[in-house]
């Protein structure tokens, strides 16, 4: 899988009053990769992923996966939205097995990799629960376990613990780190915590807001073995701080 | 000991959820069967509970009162499913298709103004007295009213459940039968619920115009005979079918979508 986003620019509205959003964004994700995209609000981090997804069209550039552009939302690429994104009225098992029940895949094939998945992301007890009888941990969980069950080429993951206390946000970030190195997925997730990005990500791509554009790229190769360890590691420390320097001096003054 | 026993059974019981409403309709009963037996009010104007359960049994034996609800309900049903049936698919459209909402919201939210009642020396004159106008009425009276609910109830549907489904590879039709009808199915219901109110409205006033049979009738002979008696009894028996409806509908809702309790 090779997915290629090459100078994607995005402007909405139309004449004098429209905005620049994104302006000539350049990356490429492979197969068994990890990429983030760090920036703060208004750097049109979550418009680029809509794109990406197939949700919303460029106004310039080309998204290509494997050669093919983009061009409408698809099973292939597994997106996994910040919150309420679980069918409410549905089980948890029954929210995992959506997508292929989409795809109309033979019924106890759904049965078995909706088990499955379950079991990956380790709520196989909660299979017959509710979305409102899980907490915001185990409904990510969830939604996660029904982008891959649809068995995508890459995981777009859009900010998938910005609505999660702390405490459980660092479970699922280990959590997330160990399903990504057992799968072997592409995967490219949007935030703007860059401890996040640092911590589970290959190559870290830093964007500056007004228009979104990619100011410095990091790559990232340290031993993820103990995450707690890593989080207060000096190196760790030191390239975190530099980056939110970089972060910070992309702000625009705040004019006090 | 056994009085704090006592009062804890006592506050359980005050605090179930129909405790206070029927305490509330005795009071009224009550208080109706004292004024109308102290004499006070003419006997005309306001007839005793007991001389309405007397009317009551009366045109039970004779069948009249099944018949007339009968008549009255088999209106309902029909004018309220033909209002129900079509305002389901069209409510849907305007809600999630934004050319056909502009088309036709200005249109419904103008006939919507327009009092059902004042239809029917049309109706009467287009279709005559039978059952037709009748049916034809509670369409009017409750269709726009039903599209606009629903069609506002899809618009509601977060963006996220619908982008979801696209990003898992769900084209138009299955986004509309797996995630809009869902989503809208309690919504839907209780519309259905508010505007059958509305249906019952209608068919007594088109009944009380023109009819054979039906609770309406019957409370509009009853004035020409000042049977206030009778007139009580219609009512009663109106509002009672209303309510037993009007739980129908909510206990549907509560077993089919107990996810939006």
């Amino acid at each position: 899988m090779h997915l290629q986003v090459d100078s994607v620019s995005k402007r909405f509205g139309h004449g004098s009053s429209s905005k620049l959003v994104l302006d000539r964004i350049s990356f490429d994700l492979h197969s068994g990769e990890f990429v983030a995209l760090v920036g703060s609000s208004g750097s049109g981090k979550s418009t680029l992923m809509r794109l990406i997804a197939g949700l919303d069209q460029p106004s310039a550039g080309s998204i290509r996966i494997d050669g093919q552009p983009v061009r409408r939302p698809g099973p292939d690429r597994g997106m996994v939205f910040q919150k309420y994104s679980l069918y409410p009225w549905l089980t948890a098992a029954q929210n995992v097995a959506f997508g292929m029940a989409l795809q109309g895949r033979p019924r106890a094939e759904i049965r078995e990799r909706t088990a499955f998945f379950l079991e990956v992301v380790g709520l196989a007890d909660a299979a017959r629960r509710l979305p409102r009888e899980l907490s915001g941990g185990m409904q990510q969980r969830v939604a996660i376990a029904r982008a891959l069950a649809a068995d995508p080429r890459v995981l777009l993951l859009d900010e998938p613990f910005g609505a999660l206390d702390i405490q459980i946000r660092e479970t699922m970030q280990e959590f997330l780190h160990r399903l990504w190195s057992q799968t072997g997925l592409a995967a490219l997730l949007i935030t703007h915590d860059l401890e996040e990005a640092l911590l589970l990500a290959d190559r870290v791509h830093i964007l500056a807001p007004s228009p979104g554009r990619i100011v410095r790229t990091v790559t990232v190769d340290h031993d993820r073995g103990a995450m707690g360890q890593l989080r207060v590691s000096p190196a760790f420390l030191a390239l975190r701080e530099e980056l939110a320097c970089c972060l910070r001096s992309l702000e625009p003054a705040t004019g006090r | 000991m056994p009085r704090s026993d006592a009062a804890r059974q006592a506050s359980r019981c005050l605090n179930h959820p129909w405790t206070l409403g029927v305490a509330g309709v005795v009071l009224v009963l009550l208080l109706w069967a004292l004024v109308s037996n102290s004499g006070v009010v003419d006997r005309l104007f306001l007839p005793t509970p007991q001389a309405v359960l007397k009317a009551g049994q009366d045109q039970w034996t004779s069948g009249m009162l099944v018949r007339d609800a009968l008549a009255s309900i088999q209106r309902v049903f029909l004018g309220f499913a033909l209002s129900a049936g079509l305002a389901l698919p069209i409510g849907i459209a305007m809600g999630s298709n934004a050319v056909i909402c502009r088309l036709l919201e200005p249109l419904m939210g103008l006939v919507r103004y327009m009092p059902a009642p004042a239809f029917i020396p049309l109706l009467i004159i287009y279709f005559g007295l039978e059952e037709l106008p009748k049916v034809l009425l509670i369409f009017i009276g409750t269709f726009f009213f039903n599209a606009l609910m629903i069609m506002d109830a899809v618009k509601f549907v977060p963006h996220e459940l619908v982008e979801t489904a696209r990003t898992l590879g769900g084209r138009q039709l299955a986004i509309l039968v797996r995630v809009v009808a869902p989503y809208i199915a309690p919504q839907v219901l209780d519309t259905y619920r508010i505007n059958m109110a509305s249906a019952w409205n209608l068919v007594i006033v088109a009944e009380l115009v023109a009819a054979t049979e039906g609770l309406g009738k019957r409370i509009s002979l009853a004035q020409r005979f000042l049977r206030t008696d009778e007139i009580f009894l219609g009512l009663i028996v109106i509002g009672m079918i209303g309510l037993l409806i009007d739980l129908g509908f909510r206990a549907l809702m509560r077993r089919s979508c107990a996810w939006a309790n």
